[in-house]
Formats: structure tokens, C-alpha cells, sequence
């Protein structure tokens, strides 16, 4: 079919009016483009593959009586490497690996890496999780007082002393100056270890990304027609933030949360490996790869599994991400 | 343009007020008053507590603690707690062993980025440019230690040469050029494990760059004019991509601290994030502070100078 024959056929339909297909949903339309990115598909696959895993893993390991317990220590059978058999006469019966071997060896205590990898599977999304959602929260925030409220002076007694804008800006000059890991690394460090801090410190250290996009998409949809409209028929400040200029500035900050969680995964195995991470009771991949590096010779299983684990889901939420900026950026579309 | 230089020096020595005002209030983020002594925690002395005042003067006000600081810091008197030596001595002589990674890393950034982001431009959509991506998103996503370990297990069992360190135990007598191949080696991982996020980030945005370069309508008129594919490629398309990247000289200051503490720390390099590791984990608050400092200095800096390379660089810019 050729392309005016395609138009003839498409303004036939428009006569018509009841043969037009129903209209898509603005998420059916997010679907028809993303799925088209081979490699982001993959990631969300990837990605919902982990949250399954790390949920049955809260369901395995925790309890009174859990099928992997991950803190059992069996010494006979310490370092024992992947898909090796229990040592059964020495270990006691209470003791035995659920699935009859242990399937990803044991560490240096004769703990079950896989029961540990799925102990920690929770702790290292939520990790991710959790900081990204109080830098966006902290982000949107900042970056939204500055698009809508820019221009309102800061008066101190009758004095002009500078804009919102100008301060915000230079609050983001100030926190780009510091070195984000170094900062991290020398704030976790003074601070008493615990998971919280890990979150709250790399959380709030993350918020200029989400301030600089709100901000500069609030500052573009601000003189925007449909926000004068709303402005015109006297919609309160309130509404038109929340019901207007969030929700047109949300794919950046989207895109920007999904690498952010990335980027959190990897900086708590940072930190774990440096000695600063989430304290011992919890296992996460950032501990269990940080312990094996005592025994890179005798055991690499240790490094490899946590290893090409946080590779695998920190890849996954990469692509998944990088797709997602595809899809909601419509200046790429052709 | 010189009061745009004026302007932007002014606004950089503002922030860096502000980045020595929390830099410095990093200290009274410990836990309790590091000047009450806690008689249940043994790690904390009467030493510890004179060591604190004579670094920090706590018994005066907050803001004539931090005017101090920094005096005793620009005239040397700040010492570390750990040896007692000059903090900015100190400084510079381990920011030596740094540049001496950092260089090397950076070289090999750029040598790699620019040719493949700019070859996988060319190439959009095929093998190259498809392998070219995924690879860059798996450099990233690898969490360095781990890339640093696999590449230690890899030397060390094939080879089966030392590599932590900046030269080999029991060499200290060797004569001059041996001494520096030992060193030239001893270089090798730690600077390809600094310069592979490096790559992967460069190359992405070198690509970019270039396919945006490669739809304006300049390259189209070029096209259209005859010329052939290199000339349009070479002499149109990447003269006006590289632009961007020539400010990136002035960016690239900081990468000296922020990246190399993980490195320096696993390959026993004597540099300055390894320094920083050592004096958090030993509590050097003076040390610590100062490399806070130092390296928003490198930051602000280096967008100094990237602003003022941009101006001279690109004519369309009269500020």
C-alpha cells in the first residue's frame, strides 16, 4: 500500500467514525514504543525477575524454621564451593542445606551463600529504593519551589537580599562541588552504622539531579498556554503545582530515579566494601562480596556470585532506565 | 568577556565560602561533644581531647573555631592527628602519587572514548554500535572492586606477577630504568580499572554528540555540496562535536580525589584517596576536612577554567 492510498484509507475511516480502533491509553502508548527497545525490555524482565527473587527470598530466609537459614554455621563444611555436597556425616541433620547441596558454596563460616544472597536480595533493592525516594522527594521539592517561586525575593527585615532562584542555584553549585563518594564515605563513617543512616546519607546527597530537571521543566511549562488557562479561570497555586506542573515534569525525574537506584546499589557495595556498609546481622551483596576478598584465592565464588549479581541487577535498572528516557522523550520518536 | 571571567571567579569563591563553612562542620557531626570525654569508650583519650584542641579550638565560639581552622591550615601549622605532620604537606606530596594515576587514566580515557563513540556514531544501529552501547552500560554498571579483583585473580594466576603497590618488594637496589618499569607496571591495572567507568561514560557522549552534530542542516548543505563521506564526517561533523569536550579538559580536575579512593585503597597506592580512606577510618579529622576542601577547590576550579576555555573556544559565545 502506498502512502496517499494509506491516508485515502485512514480519512475513509474518519467518515466512517465507528471503524476508528478505540483510543490507546497514554501507558499503551509508553508500552507500543518501549517494547520496540530490545535491550530495555530485557532489563525490565531482568529487573522484575530480582523483585520476585528477593521477595521469595524474605519468605525463605526469615521465620522461626526458614527452609534457607542463612546464618547457620556449619564449620566442617566452611568455603565449600558452588554445587558441592554436604559433608553429612560432620554437619548436624538440622543443619543440611535444604536442596540437598549447596548451590552457590558456602563462606568462610560454612554459611550458605545462596540463602545469604537471597537474605540480602531485599535489603540491597531497598537500599536503592529508599535513598532514590527521598532524593526525588527532596529534589522535586527544592527544584519545584525554585521553577514556580523563582522570582519571589528572600527579604531580610525590608533588604532584597537575593531570589529563591539564586539561592537554590547556589545551594546546587555547593553540593556539585563536593565529592559525592568521598562526602558519602566521611559522613557514614563519623555517623553510628546503622541501614537508615546508609539511605538517609546517600538520599540526601542525591537530590540535585531531580531539582535541576523539575526545575528547568517548571521554568518551559510555566509559560506555557494551558497553565495562563488554568491561571485565568483563578485555579489556587496549589492546584495548578500539583495538577498541572508535576505531572507534564515527571518522565525526567522517572528516568532519573531508575539510574539513581542504580547508582545507589553500587554505592552501598562501595561503602560495604570499604568497611562502612549495612552492620552484620543484615547480609547484603555489598557484605558477602566485601568478606569473600579475604579469600580471592581459596574461594573466588565469594567475589564472583555478589559480584555478577550487582552487575546483572544495577545493569538491568541501566537499560531499563535509558529505555525509559527513550520512550518519554518525545524529541527521539521519528 | 573579562568581566564575564570576573563574574564567574566571584560567584565560584562564594560557593567555596560556603563549601569550607560545611566542610569544616563535619567534625561536629560525630556523635557527642568530641570535647567530653566519654570514660566508657577507651579509644578516646585525654591525648585525643588535646589533640582536638590545639586542632579545633573547641572552647571558642563556633565561628571563631572555623576562622582559625583555616588559618592554621593556610599557614601549615595544622597538623595531622595520626603523625603530626604538616596536613598541606602532606597533601602534596601524596597528590604527586595520584597524578601520576590520574594522568595515565585519563590518557587512556581518551584515546579509547573518542575513537569508539565516535566510530559507533558512524556506525548507528549496527553490530558495533549495538555492542559498543551494551558493553559502556556493563562498564558502568560493574561495580569497580569487583572489575579490580577479577583483573587481580586474572594477573596474578596467569602471569603470576605482583601487582599491589607502587614498585615490587626487594627491588629498593635496581638501577634507574629498571626501577621505573617496575613502576610503569604497577601502573597498568589500577589506571585501565580508573579509566573504564571513564570510557563508558565518554564514548556514550562523544556518540551522542555526534549524531546530533550529524542531523543539523550544515552537514545536509555539505552533503548536498558534493564533498565526500570523510571530509563531511572529519572536517563538518566532529570539528563542531568536539567543541563541547574541550571544556572537559577543565572538568576533569576533580576525578584527581572522588574516583581513586577505591582503587588506591585495594591496589596499596600510596596516593590521595587512599590518604582519605586512612584518615577516616583513623579519625584525622584535620585530614579529612581538608581533602573536602581541597577537592571542591578542584571542582570549581576546573569549571573556572572550563568557562574560560569555552570562551575562547566557541566565537558564538559573548557573555
Amino acid at each position: 500500500m502506498t502512502e496517499s492510498q494509506k491516508i485515502e484509507v485512514r480519512s475513509q475511516k474518519l467518515e466512517a467514525g465507528d471503524s476508528m480502533p478505540p483510543p490507546s491509553t497514554p501507558f499503551q502508548e509508553f508500552w507500543k514504543i518501549f517494547k520496540r527497545n530490545r535491550m530495555a525490555l530485557y532489563g525490565l524482565i531482568i529487573l522484575l525477575i530480582f523483585f520476585i527473587l528477593a521477595l521469595t527470598g524474605v519468605i525463605v530466609t526469615s521465620g522461626e524454621e526458614p527452609l534457607l537459614n542463612p546464618n547457620t554455621v556449619r564449620l566442617p563444611d566452611k568455603l565449600k564451593s558452588p554445587l558441592s555436597k554436604p559433608t553429612i556425616d560432620s554437619v548436624p541433620k538440622e543443619g543440611l542445606p535444604y536442596l540437598g547441596l549447596y548451590l552457590l558454596g558456602t563462606d568462610e563460616l560454612g554459611r550458605d551463600v545462596l540463602a545469604r544472597m537471597l537474605q540480602g536480595a531485599i535489603v540491597s533493592l531497598s537500599v536503592g529504593f529508599i535513598a532514590v525516594g527521598i532524593s526525588i522527594i527532596l529534589g522535586v521539592l527544592i527544584g519545584g519551589i525554585a521553577g514556580y517561586y523563582g522570582e519571589n525575593m528572600i527579604k531580610v527585615g525590608k533588604y532584597n537580599i537575593m531570589t529563591v532562584d539564586t539561592l537554590i542555584v547556589a545551594l546546587i553549585d555547593i553540593q556539585l562541588s563536593f565529592p559525592a563518594f568521598f562526602l558519602i564515605l566521611t559522613v557514614i563513617a563519623l555517623l553510628p552504622p546503622s541501614i537508615w543512616n546508609i539511605m538517609i546519607v546517600i538520599g540526601i546527597t542525591g537530590w540535585v539531579g531531580p531539582a535541576r530537571f523539575v526545575r528547568a521543566d517548571m521554568l518551559s511549562l510555566r509559560e506555557q498556554e494551558f497553565i495562563l488557562a488554568a491561571k485565568a479561570i483563578g485555579s489556587p497555586d496549589k492546584r495548578i503545582i500539583f495538577r498541572h506542573l508535576l505531572p507534564n515534569s515527571m518522565a525526567p525525574v522517572l528516568v532519573s530515579a531508575t539510574l539513581g537506584i542504580a547508582s545507589a546499589i553500587l554505592t552501598e557495595s562501595a561503602l560495604s566494601f570499604l568497611g562502612f556498609g549495612v552492620p552484620p546481622p543484615n547480609a547484603t551483596w555489598g557484605n558477602i562480596l566485601s568478606d569473600g576478598k579475604k579469600y580471592l584465592f581459596d574461594a573466588p565464588w565469594l567475589t564472583y556470585i555478589p559480584g555478577i549479581t550487582i552487575l546483572i541487577t544495577v545493569l538491568a535498572f541501566n537499560l531499563f532506565g535509558e529505555g525509559l528516557r527513550d520512550t518519554l522523550n518525545p524529541k527521539l520518536q521519528n | 568577556m573579562f568581566v564575564f571571567a570576573i563574574k564567574s571567579l566571584y560567584k565560584k569563591l562564594i560557593t567555596l565560602f560556603f563549601v569550607s563553612i560545611i566542610s569544616f562542620l563535619v567534625i561536629h557531626l560525630a556523635p557527642g561533644e568530641p570535647s567530653q570525654i566519654n570514660p566508657l569508650n577507651p579509644r578516646f583519650t585525654k591525648e585525643d581531647l588535646e589533640r582536638y584542641r590545639a586542632a579545633f579550638d573547641l572552647d571558642k565560639p563556633l565561628h571563631i573555631q572555623y576562622v582559625l581552622f583555616f588559618k592554621k591550615l593556610f599557614t601549615g601549622t595544622l597538623k595531622s592527628f595520626k603523625d603530626n605532620q604538616a596536613v598541606i604537606g602532606k597533601i602534596t606530596e601524596r597528590s604527586y602519587n595520584s597524578l601520576l594515576l590520574f594522568i595515565v587514566g585519563t590518557i587512556l580515557t581518551w584515546l579509547l572514548a573518542f575513537p569508539v563513540g565516535i566510530h559507533a556514531a558512524f556506525k548507528r544501529g549496527f553490530r558495533f554500535d549495538r555492542w559498543t552501547t551494551f558493553l559502556s552500560y556493563a562498564l558502568i554498571s560493574l561495580p569497580s572492586f569487583f572489575l579490580a579483583y577479577v583483573l587481580i585473580i586474572f594477573v596474578v594466576e596467569v602471569f603470576n606477577i605482583p601487582v599491589l603497590g607502587m614498585r615490587t618488594f626487594g627491588r629498593e637496589g635496581v638501577g634507574f630504568p629498571f626501577a621505573h618499569m617496575d613502576k610503569l607496571w604497577h601502573l597498568v591495572l589500577p589506571s585501565i580499572l580508573e579509566a573504564t567507568a571513564g570510557i563508558a561514560i565518554l564514548s556514550r557522549y562523544v556518540r551522542s554528540q555526534m549524531l546530533e552534530v550529524m542531523g543539523q542542516d550544515y552537514i545536509r548543505t555539505a552533503k548536498a555540496k558534493g564533498l565526500t563521506e570523510d571530509e563531511v564526517n572529519y572536517n563538518h561533523a566532529l570539528r563542531n562535536a568536539l567543541l563541547p569536550f574541550v571544556t572537559m579538559f577543565g572538568m576533569l580536575l576533580p576525578g584527581l580525589i572522588g574516583g581513586s579512593v577505591i582503587i588506591e585503597s585495594i591496589f596499596a597506592w600510596p596516593g590521595i584517596g587512599r590518604m582519605g580512606y586512612e584518615a577516616i577510618l583513623a579519625r584525622d579529622f584535620p585530614i579529612i576536612i581538608t581533602l573536602n576542601f581541597f577537592s571542591a577547590v578542584l571542582v570549581l576550579a576546573g569549571t573556572f577554567v572550563s568557562d574560560l576555555i569555552y570562551m575562547f573556544v566557541d566565537p558564538r559565545i559573548k557573555l
